[in-house]
């Protein structure tokens, strides 16, 4: 009776796939481009266990075991990037998160829907221009020529060169960071806020609550959901400093504060075609973040009614 | 009534300087760039120039339509974008549509979701992939800007979490008329989520405008690179130079102030033309969109 059921299902099983292939068809070529552009570079990863020598390639370079890595976890340069690479990308992840939820919720209150459409159309207008464009204009507005050095001189301020003292620079990183990104990045709670149901400021209001309670209890509890998902996704960008923005922002000058994870790896990888150590440097990185981002997903998913695909 | 009182009245005072303050940091910058490419030589290097142009010079502009290699450099990131964003937009929603069935109508669903699950999640790294490329015997080619990342699986996912939220009972009658995947897809759900198409088109093509990594590292010749890794190089090179040879900031300054920040700020804002333009019609798309995608999953 089993083996007649078992027989059944898989014949049903047959028939449902064979009315599939249309969609199958539809997802091959995007799943074979995936295969040899993400898949196939993951088995570079022995390159990372080796002394690669493009001349013997992949499969007759010398094994070296854990020797790139103990390599790196010796080299003081390393722990220095690794800080710069968790500072940066830290106090980015904070500022990126606090400010985009204030500013949410100040547009929020705005009455006149001329000011806030205005508003919206500049702020987010930032997200959408490249780091290359932005360092260039960073690079202009910050110098010690430059407008924003002008403006600290007519108030009696000294001098600074921002992008070219260990001081100053990673705070110039962080703060164009969270100036590029904190309107784009309010979109989502607005959509939280105006999703409020109003029938409850209404009851409220009734009751006799001012702005400053509807506040605490209605709006902060309604986007509180989405602030929380959104905070557990970005633990997992704790390694990503920001590549973009530090090489079209960076010099030999700020190696010292400004240089992190990922221009490391290109740096020793593509200039210095130091293959092994810098896809060593690599995998340790793509390692940490993906079992960071794997955690991030479970607890936005299990807590959060995040929903991935 | 509550609403007026004095306290909230201040807070609206103090709210709307705020929210404009910050509107206008988000644009003066832009607005200096702009100002300093059209200004002179003189003004800029005395500093005059804040949000207008002084002593209007149109000369970087001139200079900048000769520089044969700058032009040939933002034709070549119009057809990236051209190219780079339909191939994009093609793979996006070839992959949303089956996956956005359910895992009932499709069983194998939950293979090709940790397939693009782990993609997203894990790669090989800078080196194994810039060797991929070079082993296939794509550096140098125009296909090594379009191909590596032809499936964008973020826009996959929001591509297929708007699907989903489609009505289904149009496909449904379809189907049972005799209608085949194909034909719902592009008869039913394309038609009907042209605001969602023309949100991941925007993201597509501003990201195959803006991005400069892989034309700096897959191109040895600079006669192919797009206008962003040409704008990189210039950028980064302005910076270097000057302050790879000197510590010392009188000599400094006096070196910023001979490479031509005008022409710099020309080539910028250039470089940002075509997304001030097309910016303004799609906001609303955008919104609208990325609304849906990600927040009714």
């Amino acid at each position: 009776m089993a083996a007649v059921n078992t027989c059944m299902n898989r014949k049903r099983r047959m028939v449902k796939f064979k009315k599939n292939i249309p969609l199958h068809l539809m997802l091959l070529p995007g799943v074979l481009l995936i295969l040899i552009f993400n898949y196939l570079p993951m088995g570079g990863i022995a390159m990372a266990f080796q002394d690669y020598k493009v001349t013997k390639g992949l499969f007759r370079s010398e094994w070296v075991g854990l020797y790139n890595f103990r390599f790196l976890m010796s080299y003081p340069d390393f722990w220095n990037i690794m800080k710069n690479t968790v500072c940066i990308a830290g106090m980015k992840l904070i500022l990126g998160l606090a400010v985009p939820v204030i500013f949410a919720l100040m547009l929020n209150e705005i009455r006149s829907k001329y000011f806030a459409k205005i508003t919206q159309t500049l702020v987010y207008l930032p997200n959408f221009l490249s780091w290359v464009i932005l360092g260039g204009i960073f690079s202009t507005l910050l110098s010690p020529n430059g407008i924003v050095n002008h403006a600290l001189g007519a108030l009696g301020m000294g001098n600074y060169y921002f992008m070219g003292d260990n001081k100053l620079f990673p705070g110039v990183l962080i703060a164009t960071d969270v100036w590029k990104g904190f309107g784009y990045g309010s979109i989502v709670y607005l959509a939280a806020l105006t999703g409020i149901d109003t029938g409850l400021y209404e009851a409220a209001a009734i009751d006799g609550a001012g702005k400053w309670k509807q506040t605490l209890h209605i709006t902060l509890p309604g986007i509180a959901p989405i602030v929380f998902v959104m905070a557990v996704l970005s633990m997992g960008n704790v390694l990503n400093a920001g590549m973009d923005q530090v090489m079209n922002m960076y010099s030999p000058q700020v190696y010292l504060s400004g240089d992190i994870l990922d221009t490391y790896i290109y740096r020793i990888g593509l200039e210095n075609a130091q293959y092994s150590l810098s896809t060593a440097a690599g995998l340790f990185k793509s390692a940490v973040s993906a079992v960071l981002m794997s955690l991030a997903y479970f607890f936005a998913i299990k807590y959060g009614d995040y929903q991935l695909f | 009534m509550v609403e007026n009182s004095k306290a909230y009245k201040c807070f609206l005072v103090f709210d709307y300087i705020i929210v404009g303050f910050l509107a206008l940091l988000c644009f003066l910058p832009i607005l200096h760039v702009f100002a300093v490419s059209l200004s002179d030589r003189v003004a800029n290097s005395a500093g005059m120039v804040s949000f207008w142009p002084v002593n209007l010079n149109l000369e970087s502009y001139r200079y900048m339509m000769k520089d044969l290699e700058f032009v040939r450099a933002f034709f070549i990131s119009v057809v990236r974008t051209a190219v780079g964003g339909a191939v994009q937009v093609a793979m996006t929603i070839l992959c949303a549509y089956p996956l956005s069935k359910s895992s009932v109508r499709m069983p194998s669903r939950i293979v090709y979701v940790w397939f693009f699950l782990i993609a997203s999640l894990f790669s090989g790294g800078l080196v194994p992939t810039y060797l991929l490329v070079k082993q296939l015997g794509l550096l140098n080619s125009f296909w090594a800007m379009i191909i590596p990342g032809a499936v964008p699986i973020g826009n996959v996912i929001l591509m297929l979490n708007f699907f989903r939220n489609l009505p289904k009972e149009m496909e449904e009658a379809a189907l049972i008329d005799g209608a085949g995947q194909m034909k719902v897809l592009l008869h039913i759900y394309i038609p009907l989520s042209k605001a969602s198409i023309a949100t991941i088109a925007l993201f597509s093509m501003v990201g195959h405008w803006n991005s400069w990594f892989d034309g700096k590292i897959y191109f040895t010749k600079t006669a192919m690179q797009p206008l962003a890794t040409y704008l990189h190089t210039m950028v980064s090179q302005s910076t270097l130079n000057v302050i790879m040879e000197t510590t010392d900031m009188s000599v400094l300054e006096q070196l910023m102030t001979i490479t031509n920040e005008s022409l710099k700020s020309a080539q910028l804002f250039i470089g940002m033309i075509p997304i001030l333009c097309v910016y303004p019609f799609i906001q609303k798309y955008f919104t609208k969109g990325i609304v849906v995608g990600s927040l009714k999953g």
